[in-house]
């Protein structure tokens, strides 16, 4: 799985993806947001940010939503374009 | 000549050019309104911004948003146009351009496309300060501001 992070998220994480093989029961947003939290410190940290968005190839997902192995899922903070 | 023009660039765009692009139709259209965003400086203490985006996602986000106004309002031609990048005080960020049949319908699909172009397209804007840098954060104001066009989501 290809995870990806955006602007304060990868600044503070110090990567901007990198590749995860969760385990099996890892199967929604929140429980992957919950697992990478595990990653290191600054994982934990930022992930931890109250307002989180995220994606799901490349189109927008709730904490709900279902994630696979192959999937390309974002993390970023609100956006603030324009 | 194509109806939606959408650009993602660090270059710089000639906002003149891009209006007589809009303007320059069979005639079918009466009214080209136009909105355009600049990097906000001195005031703020700002030296310069960087603009982050999603690479792919930020394309097909603009494009579902284009197409939504599309569908709301009878346009003839929409232009898009974000750089991203460093930008310092003064230059030009964003230009969004639409060609309607009245006035009436071009501006309010100006005003609803830059709303949740603000709001929804995946962008990041870092500020760099005499304190550092920071990110700006997302203001409460311009969800208020998209949310009235309705809450579909995208």
């Amino acid at each position: 799985m290809k995870i990806v992070y955006f602007a304060a998220l990868r600044r503070e994480i110090g990567v901007g993806e990198e590749d995860v093989s969760p385990p099996p029961d890892i199967s929604t947003v929140a429980q992957l947001l919950d697992w990478l939290k595990g990653r290191s410190p600054a994982h934990a940290k930022a992930l931890s940010a109250r307002r989180l968005m995220a994606a799901i190839n490349q189109d927008y997902a709730g904490l709900g939503a279902a994630v696979s192995a192959d999937d390309e899922v974002a993390f970023f903070p609100p956006v603030t374009g324009g | 000549m194509d109806a939606v023009r959408l650009l993602v660039a660090a270059e710089d765009f000639d906002p003149g050019q891009e209006i007589e692009r809009l303007s320059s139709g069979e005639g079918q259209s009466g009214a080209v309104a136009t909105f355009l965003g600049l990097v906000r400086g001195a005031a703020d203490g700002v030296s310069a911004m960087t603009l982050e985006h999603y690479p792919g996602m930020t394309e097909k986000r603009i494009a579902a948003i284009v197409e939504e106004a599309r569908s709301r309002w009878a346009l003839e031609r929409v232009t898009v146009i974000h750089r991203v990048g460093r930008l310092l005080p003064g230059e030009r960020i964003v230009f969004v351009g639409v060609a309607g049949r009245h006035r009436a319908e071009s501006l309010a699909a100006c005003e609803f496309l830059i709303d949740w172009l603000k709001t929804r397209a995946p962008f990041w804007k870092m500020e760099e300060t005499a304190q550092g840098e920071r990110w700006v954060e997302a203001r409460e104001e311009d969800d208020k501001r998209a949310d009235r066009w309705n809450r579909t989501p995208l």
